[in-house]
Parts: structure tokens; C-alpha cells; sequence
């Protein structure tokens, strides 16, 4: 590993040997042939950027050479990409910390990007955390924003701190490349365009596999397990603690059965065990963007706001009239959860079950 | 076997408010705790401990009153706490933490050499998971972050088996000490202290280190070291608008779930179309 350079005292100025460093940079997070949403949202995000810096946008995509890894490229410009740095070696196969650090960090000092943005999973983060250290540059960790300040062109990345109580705007003046994480679904799903022509850069790095210590010796896919899958979800219906005890979750399930969602639930719940925490929405828990969030019960703690607040559409059912869920919900209902979430699934029931005899 | 385990004093973040008025936050009567995903850590690490035998050292950054978790941590199990503390560590971002913490670590390696570094995976108040790849990266180690099971270590090989929360699925990792861990929240839990433990947490003279003592360069720490600059600080935009609240013809729920499905399909008429869709459909 490279051993960081030395920053020479607190400095605001670009200095001019960075100037140099161009473009706006997505690494690809693929992971056997499959492409992450957020890569494809970030190549969205970078396209914002790029045009505002009136640059190009680079995909790096980084795997063990295969047909699938030539699609993802494709996909990449239709996505809106102008290059895409295509990495290939066997040793990449699988996502190790090392040889894609070492990779990544050679490639970054080679072709010299301004911004490399990176999903917030626990491969971006993983790596985001090792390769900022290589390249001893500054790095910002799940923004929410991210925009480009006119008078110095450089990154405003902001983010939630303090468990969303606040946000700040940070900014990395002095050093190259900028480098921020976003959460999958916090960046809105661009328009593919198959029309998007742009050109790849075939990289081949100097990998040797026996000079890698860590080995993947398996790996255990969540489809082969019973792991709720809220991320993805069009439809989720959420519980509080207004739903007053555990029985009551089956409430809330038969909704969602109707209505082919996921159920969700508060940080409250999965402490007191009646929701596995691959529920739990939130902060310490999944950031989802569904179509439709139907919160019932639930008060509307910043730590469960910060994981649903950009949903479509928020219904909120809670007893309270000031409860602070109607501040950002779209959609207020003031009544008990345990009656109207029956009727609902009554409801939701007979109005797609008329039209399925009707179609 | 030598294992240090990073630990951060952090306010309590379910405690934590805003100053209606100043708009800045109220951290006075916020109690402050160890960050709880390093709990995770901890815990991992004393585990190993008495399965294989190791001394535990940890290890922390922060004011002089971060003491307090250093001996909760000692209660605990902990052998040894590092208090790693100076004015010139003031405003250090992830890169310069790291930095400094790595000093501190090869400051204790003179004295044994380290072979499992455990972080937390992040904390509540920074929310980055930086500090403990960057750790990892500086020392040369191998990093295992979201570590949910440490499946087997081998002492005389120094091999360890590890299982790695990734994006779709667990990897099974097998890789050599050193390393750096980070564990996964919800793992395990933090066991209760012993009472010996715990009046020898009491007793325990704490190491006290600064920035001259392990030799970490002054213009690599605090905001001299640190890339990023906090140019903005502001409370959340509140929704222009409120929730529009429904009206239902009466108070029955019938009525109520009526108008809600009513809302919800004027205000996402596409929505209504792909539920029917999906409905006519048989799924």
C-alpha cells in the first residue's frame, strides 16, 4: 500500500499541480454480472455535475473479464456515461478491499478525476474508506446533495450528521479528487438512453493472485434466504409502536399482502423483537423510496424520517393530530391504526378483486 | 494475542436537540455513552479472549472526559485503555483520526504487536465508516468490514475464517492476521461487566498519550491534516406543506379506508393503474 502524502498545513486554495484533476467519476458497483441501482442513480447525479463543471463523466467498472461485465459497460453510457474505465483482471472477480484499493488507486492517480462518487453499501464504503486514505484526499460519507459551487467549481456534498438532526455542507478545497458515498434511492433513477454513445478504456493491472491474503472461499446469496427486501419495494407498509403490541403485526401484514408490498417497521420494534432488523427503516436501517409508504402508527422520529421522507407518497394513520409524522407526511388520516388498517386491506381487496373479474 | 479495539465517547443521539431559536445543537444534560456499534466490536474482541487467550487493549480519541468510557469499557473485560488526547487533535476529520489513531496503535505494537484491530462500524454522530478503513489501510492490514461472524482463528497459522455482509449476500472470507474488524450491529451482545472487573476499572491508571508521545506529525492531525471543510451547518428544511388531512363522509373506519384509497389514487393515478394491473394479473 502507498504510503499517504503529507498535507502541508490547513489550505483552502486548489493548488495548481490539482488543477489538472478533471472529470466526474461513478465507480460501478457490480457484483456477479448484477449492477447496483446506485451506480446507475450516481451515473445520473454525475451527468448533473459534469454538465454544470462542463466536463465528462467516467464509469469505472472493475471485474474478471465476461460478457456480462461488456453489457454493464453499455449500460453505463446509456446511463450517461462519456468513458468508461473498463478494469479487467481475474483477481477481480469478487470484491476484496486490497486489490480493488490497489487498482483504484492507481487508475485515480493515472487518469486524475476532480469528483469519484461511490454507492454507500458495504462495498463503496468499504472501499471509499480505504482509497480516500491511498490518495490522502477528503471524503464524504452518505450525502443526501450534491452540487457544484459556482466560484470555485468545487464539490458541496452534503449530508445528515448528529442522526439527521442536522445537515452540513462539506467541502474538500485543497486536495483531489472530491470524493463523497451516496445511499441507494437517495438520487433519483435516471432515463436510459440507448442513442448515448461514449468510449471504453480497457485497463489491465498487474494482479497476481498470490499476492492477495484475504480469499473468498463462498458466498451466500440473500435469494437463497428469506431476507425482506424493502430497497426495492414499490409498496411498503410501515409500523410504530402505536401498534400497541406484537399481535397486531399481522395487521399490517395482511395489508401489505393485498397490496404486494413489504412491511416496514421502527427502530422500537426490532428492540423489542417483533421485526427482524432487515424491517427496520431508518437510520441505523434501510433508506427506501417506494411509490406508496403507509405509516401506521408511528410518530415520525427524525431517525425513521431520514430513511422514508423521500417516498412518492407518505400516507400516515396515527391517533395523534400533532403527531410529528403529519409535518411531512403527504397524506394525513387521524384514527386508530387497528381499525383502518382492516378496513383497508377490506377495501384495497374488493376494489382489485372487482376489476379482476372485470379484466 | 494482542487485539485493540477503537472506541469513540459520543453524545447520545436519541437525546440530542436542536436550539429552536440559535438553530445549534443542545448537547448540555446529553448523557455521553461509547458508541454503541462499537459495543459490537468490544464485545467480539473479549469473546476471542477468552476462547483463545489475548489482551485487550483500548483504545480512544477525544477530551479528557472520554475517560469515562474507556473505564465502562475496562468494567467490561478490557485489560489496558489508551486515552489518546491533545489540543492539537481538535477538528480532525476521518483522515486525520485515522491518522492519529494509527500512531497510537504503532505506539502499542513496540510494546506487543497488534494482530486484531476492531473498530466500530461506524459511529452515531459522524455516521462516516471511514475511520476504521483508513486505520486498516495505514497499518497494511487486512480489512473486514460488516464482519457478522468470526467462523474460526487459528492461533499458530494465523488464519482467521470470517463471514462479510455484502450487497446481496454473505461472503466467507478466509484471510491471515493482522487484520482490522468491523463487526456488524445486531451480532451479538454486549455481556455485563464482572464485579472485579469493575473496582479494577476503578483503580486502573489510565494511559494518557499525546501527539509528542507517539510521534504523529503536527501537520497531519487537527484541521492542519484534515481535507474536508464543514461549510455549511443548518437544520433540515421543514416540508413547505403539511399533510393534507382526509376527510371521511363518517368517523367509521369503512369510511376512512374508503376516502384514504380515494387520496392515495388521485394523488398516483399511475399507481391505481399498476395495482389494478398487477391485480388483473392474478399476482
Amino acid at each position: 500500500m502507498s504510503e499517504p502524502s503529507k498535507p502541508q498545513g490547513r489550505k483552502f486554495q486548489l493548488p495548481e499541480h490539482l488543477k489538472v484533476y478533471k472529470n466526474v467519476w461513478v465507480i460501478v458497483e457490480q457484483e456477479r454480472g448484477i449492477v447496483h441501482s446506485v451506480s446507475l442513480e450516481l451515473l445520473g447525479e454525475a451527468r448533473k455535475l459534469a454538465d454544470k463543471l462542463g466536463v465528462e463523466v467516467g464509469a469505472v467498472v472493475l471485474g474478471a473479464e465476461s460478457p456480462d461485465l461488456n453489457r454493464i459497460c453499455g449500460d453505463a453510457i446509456s446511463y450517461g456515461a462519456d468513458i468508461v474505465y473498463k478494469v479487467t483482471d481475474p483477481a477481480l472477480a469478487d470484491y476484496r478491499t486490497d486489490p480493488y484499493c490497489r487498482v483504484m488507486t492507481e487508475v485515480v492517480n493515472t487518469h486524475k478525476p476532480e469528483i469519484v462518487l461511490l454507492g454507500a453499501t458495504t462495498l463503496g464504503r468499504d472501499l471509499a474508506g480505504a482509497i480516500a486514505t491511498t490518495l490522502a484526499t477528503g471524503l464524504t460519507a452518505d450525502c443526501t446533495e450534491l452540487d457544484i459551487y459556482a466560484d470555485n467549481r468545487s464539490l458541496a456534498a452534503t449530508r445528515p450528521t448528529f442522526g439527521g438532526t442536522l445537515l452540513c455542507t462539506i467541502q474538500t478545497l485543497a486536495y483531489r479528487p472530491q470524493m463523497a458515498t451516496v445511499r441507494p434511492r437517495v438520487m433519483a433513477m435516471p432515463e436510459r438512453d440507448d442513442a448515448r454513445t461514449g468510449r471504453v478504456i480497457e485497463i489491465q493491472p498487474d494482479l497476481r493472485e498470490e499476492d492477495i491474503v484475504t480469499k473468498v472461499l463462498n458466498f451466500i446469496a440473500d435469494r437463497e434466504q428469506n431476507e425482506a427486501q424493502l430497497a426495492f419495494a414499490d409498496i411498503i407498509v410501515s409500523a410504530g409502536k402505536g401498534l400497541g403490541k406484537v399481535e397486531n403485526m399481522k395487521l399490517v401484514f395482511d395489508l401489505a399482502r393485498v397490496l404486494g408490498a413489504e412491511v416496514g417497521v421502527t427502530r422500537p420494534l426490532v428492540q423489542a423483537g417483533w421485526a427482524t432488523n432487515d424491517r427496520q427503516v431508518g437510520q441505523t436501517g434501510k433508506t427506501v423510496r417506494p411509490k406508496l409508504y403507509i405509516a401506521a402508527g408511528i410518530s415520525g422520529a427524525i431517525q425513521h424520517r431520514v430513511g422514508m421522507e423521500k417516498s412518492d407518497l407518505i400516507l400516515a394513520i396515527n391517533t395523534d393530530p400533532n403527531a410529528t409524522i403529519f409535518d411531512f407526511a403527504h397524506l394525513g388520516l387521524v384514527g386508530d391504526a387497528l381499525k383502518i388498517l382492516p378496513a383497508l386491506t377490506d377495501a384495497f381487496g374488493r376494489r382489485l378483486s372487482v376489476n379482476r373479474m372485470a379484466g | 494475542m494482542h487485539i485493540v479495539v477503537c472506541i469513540k465517547q459520543v453524545p447520545d443521539s436519541a437525546q440530542i436537540r436542536i436550539h429552536p431559536v440559535t438553530n445549534t445543537i443542545m448537547r448540555q444534560g446529553v448523557p455521553a455513552i461509547i458508541n454503541p456499534f462499537d459495543l459490537f466490536s468490544l464485545e467480539e474482541a473479549l469473546r476471542l479472549k477468552d476462547k483463545v487467550g489475548a489482551r485487550v487493549t483500548v483504545l480512544t480519541m477525544g477530551p479528557p472526559m472520554a475517560e469515562t468510557s474507556l473505564r465502562k469499557a475496562l468494567s467490561l473485560g478490557a485489560d489496558d485503555a489508551v486515552l489518546l488526547t491533545d489540543r492539537k487533535f481538535a477538528g480532525s476529520d476521518t483522515l486525520a483520526t485515522s491518522y492519529a489513531l494509527t500512531s497510537a496503535i504503532q505506539k502499542l505494537a513496540e510494546e506487543e504487536p497488534v494482530d486484531i484491530v476492531f473498530c466500530g462500524k461506524q459511529t452515531v454522530d459522524g455516521d462516516t465508516a471511514q475511520v476504521g478503513p483508513g486505520i486498516a489501510t495505514r497499518l497494511g492490514f487486512e480489512q473486514l468490514t460488516y464482519i457478522t461472524r468470526i467462523e474460526d482463528l487459528n492461533i499458530a497459522s494465523k488464519e482467521i475464517v470470517v463471514q462479510r455482509r455484502s450487497e446481496g449476500g454473505v461472503q466467507v472470507l478466509k484471510t491471515k492476521l493482522p487484520c482490522m474488524i468491523t463487526m456488524l450491529e445486531g451480532t451479538n451482545t454486549i455481556r455485563f461487566g464482572k464485579m472485579d472487573d469493575l473496582f479494577r476499572a476503578a483503580r486502573y491508571e489510565l494511559k494518557t498519550w499525546s501527539r509528542d508521545f507517539t510521534g504523529a506529525e503536527e501537520g497531519r492531525v487537527g484541521l492542519k491534516g484534515s481535507p474536508t471543510v464543514v461549510s455549511k451547518v443548518f437544520v433540515p428544511k421543514p416540508r413547505a406543506e403539511k399533510a393534507k388531512m382526509i376527510e371521511a363522509a363518517s368517523d367509521t373506519p369503512d369510511a376512512m379506508a374508503a376516502a384514504a384509497i380515494d387520496a392515495i389514487f388521485a394523488a398516483q393515478p399511475k399507481l391505481a393503474d399498476d395495482l389494478l394491473a398487477r391485480a388483473a394479473a392474478g399476482l
